[in-house]
């Protein structure tokens, strides 16, 4: 299992950034004006994070006429969510053995 | 998504083992190395975890407030060989400690993945490194635990 490039965590861990890739996952793609339209954050600010998230692989970008439509690609987030699963479950097991241990279970 | 991982367990033991069981070497060399450990129980202490196959891991202690908060920074996807700890090469383990009925409810959160500056490559390598080791490491532990009494 590989673990995913640290800027996906980093444009995830913004709250602005993660309603910006819902609003624009919930409705297939979007430009900027549509997106400002939806969040309380200006077309300025979202244009600024949708560069961020751009740049961790999360939107891509395509130029339709005259507008920039902004779609989500969701293999690096995919990925990092079975990343972080795959850590998850090492504590799992870990946590088991442990368990198994202080409570003195033996076969015999 | 989150730049943690919580997971929590209900074990029917007092909170005093579980303590001795996360912070002492005999143990923590079984369940979490399986080559045994050496621990240093101070803030600023190390906590070396050995590994049969995959060489030792440098811990140092960040917190130690006894019986409910134990917490170090370690490693895991650098290099096999044990660099220390320190931003952009660790992450945050913290195991937390609280009576629950008559056995311990125990809480771990790793945390700053984010912050992890080493190439992808390297970290591939020892991630993957790690997962082949954890799958050895909870064989020995079963039995291990087999043959402790209570």
């Amino acid at each position: 299992m590989r673990q995913p490039e640290t800027a996906v965590f980093a444009a995830l861990a913004d709250p602005t950034r993660w309603r910006l890739l819902e609003a624009l996952a919930g409705r297939g793609r979007g430009t900027a004006t549509t997106l400002a339209g939806e969040l309380p954050v200006s077309r300025p600010a979202v244009i600024k994070h949708l560069t961020v998230l751009g740049r961790a692989g999360l939107v891509e970008r395509e130029r339709v006429g005259r507008e920039v439509m902004f779609a989500v690609r969701t293999k690096p987030l995919d990925e990092t969510a079975r990343w972080m699963a795959g850590i998850a479950s090492e504590w799992d097991g870990r946590l088991a053995a442990l368990k198994r241990l202080a409570e003195g279970k033996r076969d015999a | 998504m989150q730049d943690r991982i919580e997971r929590d367990v209900l074990i029917e033991a007092s909170v005093e083992r579980v303590w001795r069981l996360i912070t002492e070497a005999e143990h923590l060399g079984t369940w979490f190395a399986d080559a045994g450990a050496a621990v240093d129980l101070r803030v600023g202490g190390e906590i070396e975890m050995r590994w049969h196959q995959h060489g030792t891991t440098q811990c140092r202690i960040e917190r130690i407030e006894e019986p409910s908060a134990f917490s170090f920074r370690w490693a895991p996807f650098q290099d096999p060989g044990g660099a220390e700890p320190a931003d952009g090469n660790s992450t945050l383990v913290e195991f937390s400690l609280a009576a629950e009925g008559d056995g311990t409810r125990l809480s771990v959160v790793e945390s700053g993945f984010a912050r992890l500056d080493a190439t992808p490559e390297q970290r591939i390598a020892n991630f993957e490194g790690n997962t082949e080791g954890w799958q050895h490491e909870l064989g020995e532990l079963a039995a291990y635990a087999a043959k402790v009494p209570a």
